[in-house]
């Protein structure tokens, strides 16, 4: 466990009590009953953003609490542990990062203290294809009269079907450059991906988007900053999987104790707890990943990349295989709706794919390592 | 499968497989040609469209869909090597067999082995020509893997049984007509107080409630018993008789989901077609990732050992029928569909992860509800941990007490 400061042991109990008694896996299992296309309860998000959830990543001047990434990671695997569905990821951590490390002075303050508040869900628009192909983006930004006319198509963008702005990758003459995408704007449509996860997805297309001057997020060769928030967006997703793979185990562990078969609790048979032992020693090991990211990111550290990819790799194949033996490990009753096991396996293949798999990055890590 | 039952018949095998070539060009409809859902004979309803009832028929009345059954009974009356070359010629043009589930699969062959004269000729016809659905009403809620823990009980009334109880996890309870089931008939034994009955699921006092799996179908059920009166001449077998005649089900049972392999094999395009759609391909034509393509590389490896492995257990039993191999097929078999289904949704990436709607083709609908539905296959029919304790004491002798 890394050596938490008083302020963030605070922040992690407050998140663990809300989230167990406001937000319990059941109060997910509701957000998909309802079928709604938001994928969240506006309320619950509200509720996060005015606990200051939201904003941590964010500067003071601009309505957050600049409390850090491993404080923000804290957060999200507490979310994580029960599933809560909210847009903290997309806009408190991805959409936040690219604003706080590339915006100008006014575009921080056109939208952080939005985001912060709540009142402003922002999602990250990069990859076109079904898998995370950050280089290859085809998404056009061309110079227009008094700005830019943005042109492509963005899947399966996290919080797509509710964001009221984008922050869209596209090329420009100079390289790949970020753009910032009001929700509304003309020539913009969305198309719902309805994903097993049961949370919001959607294509977004731009069709010869005009936007002014100020849409451009940082410079037109922007491919290391994009590099830098796509980072941030790995390291706290693998938080948010290092939560549910806590709580998968826990679940699993719980039912082992309590279910009796041949007259004695499943927990007794030694092969059974050869397993767990083993999913134990994978959480352990992946704990020590996702927060020394946090941590480099926190620290600033030159060696993030490797430390990303090393986390969500990580965080992918633990999480994978957790989420088939919590499953495995409950017999029948894991297969059935009425049973969590199902959520967390759906979920798990979302995040796994989003940001990037593990071959993805296992061949980033060699590649930064000089393999 | 059935091995044990086959009555040989003379024919030159030449003229068997002309005969057989001939009779499925002038019978299987083109266009049921490659449409056989391998999980549809269990959990789903039944088909209805005039090909497929047409095909039926022909197969039924043929006694081909049950081709070692004997003939006496509505089977074929084929040997094994004659069934495999209806099977050759069946897939060579993509015709399947349209007659099969659990009294295929399972019931019918214990029947055959079990059952009196008068229980045979009542019950296997009707699953020879696939009239009758059969259910499996073994598991409950205490008892699973320990499957002898079961309570559901069945008192002795002088002219009937009385059922009482809950069976659970029962697949196509909803649309069965009968239900083969474990019953305690004594309880003062655990293995010896079992007995094997055969309930009608129109009797009054059966209800059916479906179960809702991740995969989002509902292909099974609960099934509750309350005061069923069950004849006494549903009984199979001895009374307390139910245990040995419900393991020697479970074999058949096993042996036929290693064609979970099968199935895993007739789950549709490729992997590595599916691979070079999706992922694309580098400029020497290799699957482009290729940490992905070393994983395709192993599971293709893995199946063809699966597939020369199922057919050299084959080949070694010799007409024994199924064997304790049967445990290391189910395994195996298991594993593959799983992997090649975990394959699939990783080579569609977000596009594999898709529930519903027009944003995804029906390929990668298909390719997440099988995903979810097939991680029930290490689960059913004998875990893979309860097969692994069976292979470490039964074929290795490694027992507890040593
Ligand atoms: C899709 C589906 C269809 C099914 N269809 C039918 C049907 O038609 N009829 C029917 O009767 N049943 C059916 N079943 C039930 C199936 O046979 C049971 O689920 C199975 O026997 C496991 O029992 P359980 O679910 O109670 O799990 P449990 O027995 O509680 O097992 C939970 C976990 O513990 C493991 N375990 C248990 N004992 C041991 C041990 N001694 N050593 C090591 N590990 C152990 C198991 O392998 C499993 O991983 C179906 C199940 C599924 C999922």
């Amino acid at each position: 466990m890394a050596a938490l400061n008083d302020e963030q042991i605070m922040l992690r109990d407050m998140a663990r009590e809300w989230v167990q008694n406001e937000a319990p896996v059941s109060a997910f299992r509701k957000v998909r009953d309802s079928g709604t296309k938001l994928g969240y309860d506006p309320e619950a998000y509200a509720a996060m953003a005015a606990m200051g959830w939201v904003g941590i990543v964010i500067p003071e001047a601009y309505g957050g609490s600049d409390f850090g990434y491993l404080s923000l990671g804290l957060v999200l695997e507490e979310t994580g542990r029960t599933l809560v569905a909210s847009p903290l990821a997309s806009s408190g951590l991805a959409a936040a990062s690219a604003l706080v490390l590339g915006g100008t002075e006014s575009q921080k303050q056109a939208w952080l203290s939005g985001i912060a508040s709540g009142e402003v869900v922002a999602g990250l628009a990069v990859d076109e294809g079904p898998r995370h192909e950050p280089t290859k983006i085809e998404t056009r930004a061309e110079r227009s009269q008094d700005g830019w006319r943005i042109s492509g198509t963005k899947s399966f963008v996290a919080e797509g079907d509710g964001a009221s702005l984008f922050i869209v990758a596209a090329r420009t003459d100079a390289g790949v450059g970020l753009f910032l995408v009001p929700g509304e704007v003309e020539g913009l449509t969305r198309a719902t991906r309805r994903m097993a996860d049961s949370r919001s997805h959607a294509d977004i297309r731009l069709a010869g988007v005009q936007l002014g001057e100020e849409a451009l997020l940082g410079s037109e060769d922007g491919a290391a900053l994009l590099d830098q928030v796509l980072d941030r967006a790995r390291v706290g997703t693998a938080a948010e999987m290092l939560g549910m793979a806590e709580q998968a185990f826990q679940t699993t562990l719980d039912f082992l104790k309590s279910r009796v078969q041949f007259g004695q609790t499943l927990a007794t048979f030694q092969a059974l707890q050869h397993r767990m032992a083993k999913l134990y020693t994978d959480m352990e090991l992946m704990r020590s990943v996702v927060e020394a990211a946090l941590e480099a990111v926190d620290a600033g550290r030159s060696d993030l990349p490797v430390l990303a990819s090393l986390a969500k790799a990580t965080a992918n194949e633990t999480l994978h295989l957790m989420s088939r033996e919590m499953i495995q490990l409950h017999g029948g009753i894991g297969m059935t709706d009425e049973h969590e096991a199902g959520f967390y396996i759906k979920r798990a293949r979302v995040l796994e794919n989003m940001w990037g798999n593990a071959s993805f990055h296992r061949e980033r890590f060699a590649r930064l390592s000089g393999f | 499968m059935a091995t044990a039952l086959d009555t040989p018949t003379e024919k030159p095998l030449d003229a068997f497989r002309e005969e057989a070539r001939a009779w499925l060009e002038t019978n299987f409809p083109k266009s049921l040609e490659g449409k056989e859902n391998a999980f549809l004979s269990i959990d789903a309803p039944a088909q209805t469209s005039p090909d497929y009832l047409a095909w039926k028929q022909a197969m039924a009345d043929k006694g081909w869909g049950v081709p070692t059954w004997p003939k006496q009974y509505g089977g074929g009356s084929l040997s094994r090597a004659e069934a495999r070359m209806l099977a050759e010629e069946m897939a060579r043009i993509g015709a399947w067999n349209p007659i099969g589930g659990m009294g295929v699969m399972m019931f019918g062959p214990t029947l055959l082995e079990y059952g009196s004269e008068e229980q045979k000729q009542r019950h296997i016809p009707p699953i020879a020509r696939g009239e009758i659905r059969w259910c499996q009403g073994y598991s409950e809620p205490g008892a699973g893997s320990d499957l002898a823990a079961l309570q559901t009980r069945a008192e002795d009334k002088g002219d009937h049984f009385l059922v009482n109880g809950q069976k659970t996890w029962t697949s196509g309870g909803q649309w069965a007509d009968w239900c083969f089931a474990l019953v305690r008939t004594d309880s003062t034994r655990k293995h010896e107080g079992i007995s094997f009955l055969l309930i009608d699921m129109k009797s009054p006092g059966v209800d059916v409630r479906p179960i809702r799996l991740i995969s989002g179908s509902s292909p099974f059920c609960e099934t509750f018993f309350t005061d069923v009166e069950v004849p006494k001449e549903n009984l199979v077998g001895p009374l307390g008789g139910g245990w040995t005649i419900g393991k020697r089900l479970l074999q058949h049972e096993r042996t036929n989901l290693s064609g979970g392999g099968r199935l895993a094999a007739a789950m549709g395009r490729s992997l590595v077609d599916i691979a070079k759609h999706y992922v694309g391909t580098d400029n020497e034509g290799r699957i482009a990732d290729a940490d992905l393509r070393q994983r395709i590389i192993r599971y293709e490896m893995e199946m063809r050992a699966f597939t020369m492995t199922a057919r050299r257990v084959m080949e070694e039993a010799k007409g024994g029928g199924v064997s304790t191999a049967s445990s290391i097929l189910k395994n195996v078999g298991a594993k593959l569909t799983q992997e090649r289904a975990e394959l699939t949704i990783e080579i569609m990436g977000m596009s594999g992860l898709g529930w519903e709607g027009e944003m995804f083709s029906e390929s990668e609908l298909s390719a997440t509800r099988s995903w979810l539905w097939g991680k029930a296959v290490t689960i059913y029919g004998g875990s893979t941990e309860i097969q692994n304790n069976v292979i470490a004491k039964r074929i290795l002798g490694m027992l507890d007490h040593q």
